[in-house]
């Protein structure tokens, strides 16, 4: 009993320290209504809490369901991701991986999701694609933002909104396949300049961890240029083209695939690490959630004993005064 | 202990480059350092993300004599074919003819137009009808094909062939703007492709 009180105290103190849930802004309202509890005067306090214990069963029921469908939603986009893996890997060993390539227009395609709760990955991709403006700024240099997704560009929106190029929402509304990311892909390609792309996603890992990536997509008169002063894509011109007739329209093409590709991968990764970071994020406030409202329960009945207690104190001693 | 089991199966599942010998050397993709220390300048709080290449395996490097086998990595959007897998030739389907890669072929940037690709494999042969795409051969006898779709050669259903090229034949005659004409042709073209991989 002693220990619980101490306990309890104890969370009290520490509540304002440890906060890495949205739980606790329940249970930091809560506490005034214990006090009256705790000094036995007998009040509408186990209504209060009984009202407090249906809200949080309330909210624990609708977590939970918010993770059974992030769960399930996540198995089915988990596999479409996984298989899509191999799909940029080619062109990563033909053109190269080169995030330090320096250029005049750099476009940033951030992505990140449409809906919140799920954790950290919408911030994060905007904190990279933040930290690639600022590596990538200078004299005479361009950086433009490309968003997808409602949550980077509220984000975005507040400090760099002469930069933003263009906005892509509710890519998720149907499930993703090739062909939508190839028109949305063409899209950016039409209406941005560009000599160097860099996308910033999340790539899954698992479903409690997922990597920052960034992928460089370079136009076609950087991946010429650079293959022609031996830079780092030095190998490409020991590659024999065939195809269209001249080399610029064979990379024109390239580079063109090569970003749908890498996009396709790219938004595929981005939702599942969504799907996984709100899993998890569920799980944890529901497991929140229950612990709260154990606490909950043990105060109210604690409560109701008492104030039981004291009726029957009362009852007593006034039977004894009448007797005596 | 088995807290990064799951990626390395995942690595296992996704990425089955056959690693070579001890004997010849690896040519590492070595992740970009410049990159790293820009980064550690700029941004000294945050790490630097991580790039393609930290989630691949690597390349072996071209081997002085020509390997017996070619290694495929044949790709879709919504699988891979074939991973690293080793055949004896690729007949692929570019813009400019058949192409036949056998091991040691120069390296190549090949497009990729609707046809037939054939994988060649002991007296086995694989053929897919794919859409388009494109072809790298590398010099270390690494061939990647990427298509948008591909399918083998024995679920297409001849009839319905005839059926899509009639059909487009008609619409090409008798559209009027250019639009509804490059669908036609296009049309025409994928369907006479496939008409022609299923008599020939």
């Amino acid at each position: 009993m002693a220990m619980a009180a101490l306990r309890r105290e104890g969370r009290r103190f520490a509540t304002p320290l440890i906060s890495p849930n949205p739980a606790n802004v329940f249970r930091s309202s809560l506490i005034p209504s214990e006090e009256p509890v705790l000094s036995g005067v007998r009040c509408i306090s186990t209504q209060v809490v009984r009202n407090r214990m249906k809200s949080v069963k309330n909210i624990q029921k609708i977590t939970k369901a918010m993770k059974m469908v992030a769960a399930s939603k996540l198995r089915a986009i988990q596999t479409r991701a996984e298989n899509s893996r191999g799909l940029w890997q080619p062109f990563t060993a033909l053109l190269g991986d080169t995030p330090s390539i320096d250029v005049k227009k750099n476009v940033i395609v951030t992505i990140s999701a449409d809906k919140g709760l799920c954790g950290g990955i919408n911030s994060t991709s905007v904190k990279i694609s933040r930290a690639m403006h600022k590596l990538n700024s200078g004299p005479d240099k361009e950086n433009k933002y490309v968003i997808l997704g409602e949550k980077a560009k509220a984000q975005l929106v507040r400090d760099s909104k002469k930069d933003i190029e263009l906005v892509m929402t509710e890519l998720q509304k149907n499930p993703l396949n090739y062909t939508q990311v190839s028109v949305m892909a063409d899209d950016i390609l039409k209406n941005v300049e560009f000599d160097a792309l860099r996308i910033v996603y999340n790539k899954f890992q698992s479903v409690v961890s997922f990597l920052p990536t960034v992928s460089t997509v370079l136009s076609p008169e950087v991946v010429e240029r650079e293959a022609e002063s031996g830079g780092k894509l030095g190998d490409l011109d020991l590659y024999e083209i065939e195809g269209a007739e001249t080399k610029a329209e064979v990379l024109q093409n390239l580079t063109e695939f090569q970003f749908s590709c890498m996009m396709y991968n790219a938004v595929l990764e981005n939702a599942t690490s969504e799907q996984g970071a709100r899993m998890s994020a569920m799980d944890s406030s529901s497991r929140n959630a229950g612990d709260m409202l154990d606490r909950l329960t043990l105060t109210y009945n604690r409560t109701r004993q008492a104030s039981i207690t004291t009726e029957l104190i009362e009852i007593i001693s006034g039977a004894s005064a009448l007797e005596g | 202990m088995f807290r990064h089991g799951s990626r390395f199966l995942a690595r296992a599942t996704t990425m089955t480059w056959r690693r070579p010998f001890a004997t010849d050397l690896q040519a590492e993709y070595v992740a970009d350092s410049n990159f790293a220390e820009a980064w550690k300048k700029v941004v000294p709080n945050v790490d630097p993300p991580k790039t393609p290449s930290a989630f691949m395996a690597p390349r072996p490097a071209t081997p002085s004599s020509i390997p017996s086998k070619l290694t495929v990595n044949f790709v879709l959007p919504y699988t891979s074919e074939l991973s690293g897998k080793e055949v004896d030739m690729v007949i692929i389907p570019a813009t400019t003819g058949q192409m036949g890669v056998l091991p040691g072929h120069v390296a190549t940037i090949a497009e990729l137009k609707p046809g037939i690709l054939s994988v060649h494999e002991g007296n086995d042969v694989n053929k897919y009808f794919v859409s388009g795409g494109f072809a790298f051969v590398h010099a270390n006898s690494f061939a990647d094909i990427i298509a948008i779709e591909a399918v083998p050669l024995d679920r297409i259903d001849p009839n319905l062939v005839q059926k899509g090229l009639t059909d487009f034949t008609q619409k090409l005659n008798t559209a009027s703007t250019d639009v509804e004409k490059a669908e036609a042709q296009i049309g025409v073209d994928v369907h006479s492709a496939l008409n022609a991989a299923l008599t020939g």
